[in-house]
């Protein structure tokens, strides 16, 4: 089966679409919505943009969607994008990356089940703790682009995912409940490289925009 | 599968024909059960054989996606549940199953997302109000159980969670793998 990936760049759609390659699935093509607003429940990513180049190095056909991010709206274009993965590149199915997010999951089933497409979500309620610790073990190259809660700062952009961020996000979780995989939008990534990339993505320029505990870089990358 | 497993197993049955399907419904089930260090085996419907079936204490049937409805074709495979005589509980695709062995209908009803349920009697530790996940196309037209009791209904009509008036099968229309995971832990540890 044909899959198109709902990709935002970071570390839980590629992580997904990794999954659906290792299963022996053939990804058609990725999906991406990008919204202009920054309060969007579904698409908001720092560095979106720089996804073009991750489906550059994955040799992938991409399908770049631009929403205003009104709320059902937002929806309609997640329709549309998908139509055109299905009409130019005859995906069968749709792959998310949602973890624990009933909301980001429900509307895509419904969008799914609306296209007659079938819906897999394979890292649906897994572990959070082991989720990023198979991340890092299958040796993903993935940095925080966004911080959104406190007590995470700017000096979190950047880091990358790796056993001290790990033990550390655990800290954080176990003190001020942060979601250890950033599923509540505690945090966001980039992923510069994977199992997936024919090479590693190397960051040539970045730009920090926030105050206090909400920052986001936006990454330039080649 | 292991044959002759000694002491307690529970047996995990899926539907899905889609093996990345997995991740999203049988997965959850299993991780439930290994956080309280109960042993199972996993076995793909159409490979369960009768005599694989003696060596489990208690059956769980997992759901698959809303177009992944291949098991419907595949009735005969689930006839044992008819003589099984231990207990069983059939997630949504499981429920379908149970329903069709005891001569149910199918209809057409499509939930997806949070609904609130309410449980008139106790069912496998839930009780009052509860809010469920549902993901579901199909359900088991009431009119045809008669041999199994409803313990809760959605748009009046629909039931969600249904158990044999004689035996220990359980059915659920909604996924107790995302919301209510007790429902798993009691009927696994009971």
């Amino acid at each position: 089966m044909k899959l198109g990936i709902l990709f935002s760049g970071g570390k839980d759609s590629c992580y997904a679409a990794y999954i659906s390659k290792k299963e022996g699935y053939e990804i058609g093509c990725l999906i991406t919505v990008a919204s202009e607003n920054k309060e969007s429940y579904m698409f908001h990513t720092p560095s979106i943009k720089m996804v073009k180049k991750q489906a550059e190095v994955m040799g992938l056909p991409l399908i770049f969607f631009n929403t205003k991010g009104e709320k059902d709206k937002e929806l309609l274009d997640l329709k549309k994008a998908i139509e055109e993965g299905i009409k130019k590149y005859n995906i069968k199915g749709v792959v998310s990356g949602a973890v624990e997010s009933v909301y980001q999951s429900s509307n895509i089933q419904k969008i799914c089940n609306e296209l007659n497409m079938d819906c897999f979500n394979p890292l649906w309620k897994k572990n959070q703790y082991e989720l990023l610790g198979e991340i890092i073990k299958n040796k993903f190259f993935v940095i925080i682009t966004g911080v959104f809660a406190y007590p995470l700062n700017k000096n979190w952009l950047g880091r990358k995912i790796d056993e001290k961020f790990l033990q550390d996000i655990k800290e954080l979780n176990e003190k001020y409940k942060i979601n250890i995989s950033g599923e509540g939008g505690e945090y966001e990534s980039f992923v510069l490289n994977c199992g997936l990339f024919k090479r590693k993505l190397r960051i040539i320029g970045f730009k920090d925009y926030g105050e206090k505990n909400s920052w986001r870089r936006e990454l330039l990358v080649k | 599968m292991e044959e002759g497993v000694v002491g307690k197993m529970i047996l995990v049955i899926t539907t899905n024909k889609e093996k990345l399907h997995y991740f999203e419904f049988v997965r959850p089930v299993e991780d439930i059960l290994k956080l309280k260090s109960l042993n199972f085996c996993r076995v793909h419907f159409k490979n369960l054989k009768k005599y694989d079936l003696k060596n489990f204490d208690k059956v769980i049937i997992c759901g698959t996606s809303l177009r992944d409805n291949d098991f419907l074709l595949y009735i005969k495979n689930f006839e044992w549940i008819k003589d099984f005589d231990k207990p069983v509980l059939g997630i949504c695709a499981g429920m379908h199953m149970i329903g069709k062995v005891f001569n149910g209908s199918l209809k057409k009803k499509t939930e997806i997302g949070l609904r609130k349920l309410d449980f008139k009697e106790n069912f496998l530790g839930l009780f009052g109000e509860k809010e469920v996940y549902e993901l579901h196309n199909y359900y088991i037209n009431l009119d045809s159980l008669k041999d199994f009791n409803v313990f809760s209904f959605s748009f009046d009509k629909v039931p969600q969670a249904i158990k044999h008036k004689k035996r220990n099968i359980y059915g659920v229309l909604f996924h107790p793998e995302v919301r209510n995971r007790e429902l798993i832990e009691n009927f696994a540890l009971s």
